[in-house]
C-alpha cells in the first residue's frame, strides 16, 4: 500500500477503524484530541458510533457497555483525563472484557502540562485503579508503530479479555511522518459466545458483571491469567547488545533517541547497547537474560523521577547498578545521554 | 539530513506550508518528520513547525541544528536565526521585517516581499506559498515543477482548489 503522510494520532485513529473498531466514546483533552476530531467523522463513515461523552468516566463506561455486546471499542485520554478512567478500566478487568485505550502520556503530576512527556509509567504498568489487576501495555515509538499495534492491542485483547493499554506520547501523537496503513478487518460482534446479544422471552438470561461473582476459584483463575500473560506476551527490541557495557533502556520516543545515542557512542568506541520494551507490561524480563558483558544500566525517560528504573533493577535482580537521565517537558537528547555513558567508562576507569 | 524550521504568525499557513513541504519530501523517497509547536505558544499568536528530510531513520523530531529557516515573521528570525548552521539558507518576509534589521553574516539571507507578491496575484493568503516558490528555487531539496504540481494536489484534495496559488509559487520562485 502506498506510503501517507499522517500524524500519530491519526493513524491510531485509522488503524483501530483498519482494526474492525466501530465504537469509541471519550472526552476531548490535548495532546490525543486530535483522535477524537478524527474519528468524529471517520467513524461515521464506516458505519461505527463516535460520541462525544461528558465526560471521561462516562467514556469509559460507554465503552464497558459496547464492549459487553463484542464490539470492538476504543478510548483515549491524556494526563488528568487518563486518570478519570481508572475506575472504568477496573470494571472492565473485573468483567473480563477487552477494550482498548490509548493514553497519549504528557508530562507532570495534577494538571501538568500539555507538552512532551512519559508520566504514566508507574499507572499503566502497576494497576492503577483499584484492585488486583495489571493490563497489557504497549508502547509504539513510530507512528508507523502507532499504525501497527493497533491489531495487536485489539486481538490480545479478546485472546486474554481483558482491557490492553497503548502508552503512546505527546511526541509519538503529534509527529506526522510515513506511514503504510494496513488493510480493512471485519469484526464480527457476534463471533464470541461470551458476548450479551439480546435475548427472547423463554432464552436463558445472560448477564455481563464481576468474575469474582461467578467464577468458583477465582483466586486460580487470576493468577492463571496474569501467568499466560507475563510468560507469552514478552515483546521487545535489542539493539548492539551482545558485547554492551552500557544499555539504555526506553520505550517511546525516548527509545529512537537512545538508539542514535548507542551509534553516536560506538563511533566513539564505547561498548553500547539498548533494550527497548515494547511491551511496559508485562516488563520484558526475558530481554535481560545471557547479557554477557553488561556493567551497568541507564533507564532514559520524559519524567523526572525515572519511573521505569525499578523495573529494570527487578529484570536484573539488582545484580547491576541502574542510572537514570530523565527529562522534564524536553525529548531527551541523545548526546546527554552519550555523555552520561561516556561518564560511565571515566568512572570504571577511576576504579 | 536536512533540518529545516517553518515559523510565523498563526494563520500565515506555517503548519500547512511544513506539512506540504514535509509530503513533498517523503514522495522523493526520503524518511521525514514534521513536529508542530502544538503547546500555549499556538494560542499566543506564533507558530512553527521542524521538518526533517533524511537518508536515515529519524530519531529526534527536533531540529540539532537548523539548515533552513523559512520565517513570515520577524520574532521567528529573534528566536531561531542562532541556531542556524554557518553557511544556512534565511528566507525573510520583507513585507513586515523593517528593511534595516542586520543578520548573521556567515548565513544566506533571501528578502521575499511575500505580502505584496500575494496581493499582486489578488491572493493575500498565498503569502506562504510565494515563500515556498522561493524555497524550491534555493534550498536544491525539490524540483520547484514538482513542487508546484504537490502544492496544488494538496489543496485540491480539501477542496480548495485555486489557480492564483501557482502563480504565487512562480513569482517566489523568481527570486534568488
Amino acid at each position: 500500500m502506498e506510503k501517507v503522510l499522517m500524524k500519530g494520532n491519526e493513524a491510531m485513529a485509522e488503524a483501530a477503524l483498519r482494526s474492525g473498531c466501530r465504537f469509541y466514546s471519550g472526552y476531548p483533552i490535548t495532546p490525543q484530541t486530535e483522535i477524537l476530531e478524527y474519528l468524529s467523522w471517520r467513524l461515521d463513515e464506516v458505519g461505527g458510533t463516535f460520541v462525544q461523552a461528558e465526560s471521561e468516566l462516562s467514556g469509559i463506561n460507554m465503552l464497558l457497555g459496547a464492549s459487553a455486546a463484542g464490539a470492538r471499542v476504543l478510548t483515549s485520554s491524556s494526563g488528568p483525563g487518563f486518570s478519570l478512567k481508572q475506575e472504568g478500566i477496573s470494571y472492565l478487568v473485573a468483567a473480563d472484557l477487552p477494550a482498548v485505550i490509548i493514553d497519549v502520556m504528557r508530562i507532570g503530576t495534577g494538571l501538568g502540562d500539555i507538552m512532551q512527556g512519559q508520566g504514566d509509567y508507574l499507572q499503566l504498568t502497576k494497576g492503577g485503579g483499584h484492585g488486583d489487576y495489571h493490563t497489557i501495555v504497549l508502547a509504539p515509538n513510530s507512528v508507523q508503530e502507532n499504525s501497527d499495534m493497533m491489531d495487536l492491542a485489539f486481538d490480545l485483547a479478546e485472546k486474554y479479555r481483558h482491557p490492553v493499554l497503548i502508552a503512546s506520547d505527546a511526541a509519538i501523537g503529534q509527529i506526522a511522518e510515513a506511514v503504510e496503513l494496513k488493510e480493512f478487518r471485519e469484526h464480527d460482534r457476534d463471533k464470541y459466545e461470551w458476548s450479551i446479544k439480546g435475548c427472547k422471552k423463554g432464552d436463558e438470561q445472560r448477564k455481563i458483571q464481576n468474575t469474582y461473582y461467578t467464577m468458583p476459584s477465582y483466586p486460580e483463575y487470576l493468577k492463571a491469567k496474569y501467568a499466560g500473560m507475563e510468560s507469552n506476551e514478552q515483546r521487545w527490541e535489542s539493539y548492539r547488545v551482545e558485547d554492551a557495557e552500557v544499555i539504555a533502556v526506553a520505550y517511546g520516543i525516548s527509545s529512537r533517541v537512545s538508539k542514535e545515542a548507542v551509534d553516536i557512542a560506538r563511533e566513539k568506541g564505547l561498548k553500547a547497547g539498548l533494550i527497548r520494551p515494547v511491551t511496559l507490561w508485562p516488563f520484558p524480563v526475558k530481554a535481560f537474560a545471557g547479557l554477557k558483558s553488561v556493567k551497568a544500566f541507564i533507564s532514559v525517560e520524559v519524567n523526572i523521577l525515572g519511573q521505569m528504573a525499578d523495573d529494570v533493577r527487578l529484570a536484573t535482580q539488582c545484580k547491576y547498578p541502574v542510572g537514570s537521565y530523565g527529562t522534564f517537558y524536553d525529548i531527551p537528547d541523545p548526546d546527554v545521554l552519550v555523555e552520561k555513558i561516556e561518564a560511565f567508562y571515566e568512572k570504571e576507569r577511576e576504579k | 539530513m536536512i533540518e529545516m524550521v517553518c515559523a510565523g504568525f498563526g494563520g500565515q499557513g506555517i503548519l500547512t506550508s511544513g506539512l506540504i513541504l514535509a509530503e513533498a519530501g517523503m514522495k522523493l523517497g526520503k524518511n521525514v518528520s514534521w513536529y508542530p509547536s502544538y503547546g500555549s505558544e499556538m494560542r499566543g499568536g506564533t507558530a512553527n513547525c521542524t521538518v526533517k528530510f533524511s537518508e536515515r531513520e529519524i530519531a529526534s523530531p527536533y531540529a540539532r541544528q537548523i539548515d533552513i529557516l523559512f520565517s513570515l515573521n520577524e520574532p521567528s528570525i529573534d528566536k531561531f536565526e542562532a541556531r542556524l548552521k554557518p553557511g544556512g539558507l534565511l528566507l525573510t518576509n520583507s513585507s513586515i521585517v523593517p528593511a534595516g534589521r542586520k543578520y548573521r553574516d556567515d548565513v544566506r539571507v533571501i528578502k521575499v516581499p511575500v505580502a505584496e507578491i500575494a496581493a499582486s496575484y489578488d491572493n493575500p493568503r498565498g503569502a506562504n506559498i510565494v515563500m515556498m516558490g522561493t524555497l524550491a528555487a534555493n534550498s536544491g531539496l525539490f524540483d520547484a515543477d514538482a513542487l508546484a504540481r504537490m502544492i496544488d494536489e494538496y489543496f485540491s484534495k480539501k477542496g480548495k482548489q485555486n489557480p492564483k496559488n501557482a502563480l504565487c509559487f512562480r513569482a517566489g520562485a523568481d527570486i534568488h
